[in-house]
């Protein structure tokens, strides 16, 4: 049988006195059907969706550039039995992942329709307006567990800060998302307004993967297969972490907290390392900053767990847990994509009870004020 | 080990599962190409349903550009993270050393040699017609 579940209880965990909730900082829920939208879209829109559709910044229309593993990127067994996509039916997302995994809150990532990557910003506008609504009214008005993020498509600030002032008045989401691949490297001033503004509403802003800035997602190039493009998440990650750092947004905007979402952390070690050991040489370049890039990174970002690294050796997993700190991980499931982590099993080595509360509820509860 | 008795063979079509309770845990059991196969219901990497697996053959490559299928409909995609394991024997093709589902001995038997037992009361004419599906637990 297998050692790979199998993994030593610790004394603390069978010990533990009370039940623990909880937190998944990613739960993606779909829209069952564009018309869905209708009720939030203005007319001029919706007839622009039916007549144009949507249209990304990639070279290829009407899909995405890879095939993305099985359909919708979903888990077989994540098609609600009353039709529609995975993810777009609440009483089944209740019975398959809220309830039986005592999810205590779930935090909205809603991914429909790539409002970061549309070509037209005006249309991405309307369609991320319509998504912010439909967050609260197909979700969380519907299940209190349920928390939404204001999408704000970055590259057009204006609108963003509009969208964040509106959503903001309503005051019941807990993020603000914007995207890791827009068409600048996201530590730029274009996109300070947006940080300043965070800041200031003590909204975290969230970065959750994937969109197209019109670039290749490497910087090699554009990829063959969705086995290299989804490894390319993580290089995504790590140069969006050096651009916010370098260009001293964590410096300019210090209560800014900033999440990192579906990137995993096996690569921050690394990242971290190299960005010290030259801030070491070159610091006279980036005067603007006054610590070591390690010391921004251990104050002001926090990391979703999904998709976590499993090396070979449970205690190379450790290694990793101890030097990323327990502290700034943050579980998520990714639910109901086909990388979902259960939150029983994800871990491959023993987490301390202390270590677990942190990790599966306390830094998030902290974090986004549950 | 016990034998028990999970179905009437016509109740697993062909390409499809069903899952049982035995002794306690879900088996599935699968019809492949006119065979039979029991295995935990449970993905050993997060516990995944593998009645919800996909039935893949075996994909091989010698090298790049040229793709290579055989025991079609054999091999089981787990529903999350796409780990194969051999239906045969629950072998995973994913860190084959270390990962495995458990897996069951299948039998078919007629209804007839299972009706014989130890015992011989009052008999009845009886038709058996059905084969049954026998999971070793």
């Amino acid at each position: 049988m297998s050692d790979v579940i199998d993994r030593p209880i610790l004394a603390e965990e069978e010990a533990a006195k009370s039940r623990l909730r909880i937190i998944d900082c990613d739960v993606h829920p779909s829209i069952h059907a564009h018309t869905d939208l209708d009720q939030f879209l203005p007319k001029r829109w919706q007839a622009h969706l039916r007549t144009y559709g949507s249209h990304l910044r990639t070279p290829y229309i009407g899909t995405t550039p890879y095939p993305r593993s099985s359909p919708l990127i979903a888990r077989r067994d994540a098609w609600p039995p009353t039709g529609g996509p995975p993810g777009s039916d609440l009483d089944f997302m209740r019975k398959q992942h809220l309830d039986p995994l005592d999810i205590e809150y779930g935090i909205l990532q809603v991914l429909d329709l790539f409002i970061f990557s549309q070509q037209n910003l005006e249309f991405g506008a309307a369609i991320q307006r319509a998504i912010n609504d439909w967050q609260l009214a197909f979700w969380s008005d519907r299940d209190p567990r349920l928390k939404a993020s204001i999408l704000a498509g970055q590259d057009d600030t204006e609108f963003a800060i509009a969208e964040i002032e509106r959503c903001a008045k309503i005051g019941r989401y807990v993020q603000i998302n914007v995207c890791p691949r827009a068409n600048e490297p996201l530590g730029r001033r274009r996109y300070w307004p947006i940080y300043a503004r965070a800041q200031e509403l003590g909204l975290p802003l969230g970065i959750h993967v994937g969109g197209y800035g019109g670039h290749a997602p490497t910087g090699g190039g554009w990829p063959s297969y969705y086995v290299e493009e989804h490894q390319s998440n993580a290089h995504t990650m790590a140069a969006q972490l050096t651009s916010l750092v370098l260009e001293g947004v964590p410096e300019r905007f210090p209560n800014l907290k900033i999440v990192f979402i579906e990137g995993g952390f096996g690569w921050i070690p690394s990242a971290t390392w190299r960005m010290d050991r030259h801030f070491d040489a070159f610091r006279s370049e980036v005067p603007h900053l006054n610590r070591r890039p390690s010391e921004y990174v251990k104050e002001h970002f926090w990391f979703t767990t999904q998709p976590i690294d499993e090396p070979d050796e449970g205690k190379h997993l450790r290694s990793l847990i101890e030097w990323v700190g327990a502290d700034r991980l943050l579980f998520s499931s990714d639910y109901p994509h086909w990388d979902f982590d259960d939150p029983r099993f994800a871990f491959k080595t023993p987490l301390t009870e202390t270590e677990r509360r942190k990790i599966f509820n306390g830094n998030a509860r902290a974090l986004y004020r549950l | 080990m016990a034998r028990h008795i999970v179905a009437r063979t016509s109740e697993i079509p062909p390409g499809g599962n069903k899952v049982f309770g035995v002794e306690g845990r879900d088996i599935v059991v699968f019809h492949v190409n006119g065979e039979f196969f029991a295995l935990l219901n449970r993905c050993p990497h997060e516990g995944a349903p593998l009645e919800k697996a996909a039935c893949v053959a075996r994909l091989t490559s010698p090298e790049p550009g040229v793709y290579q299928r055989s025991r079609v409909g054999e091999l089981l995609r787990c529903p999350w993270h796409g780990w194969e394991f051999d239906m045969r024997n629950g072998q995973s093709y994913f860190d084959p050393k270390r990962v495995k589902v458990r897996s069951y001995p299948v039998a078919v038997e007629s209804g007839e040699e299972l009706q014989k037992g130890p015992y011989v009361a009052e008999t009845f004419p009886v038709h058996v017609e059905d084969n049954y599906v026998i999971v070793e637990v």
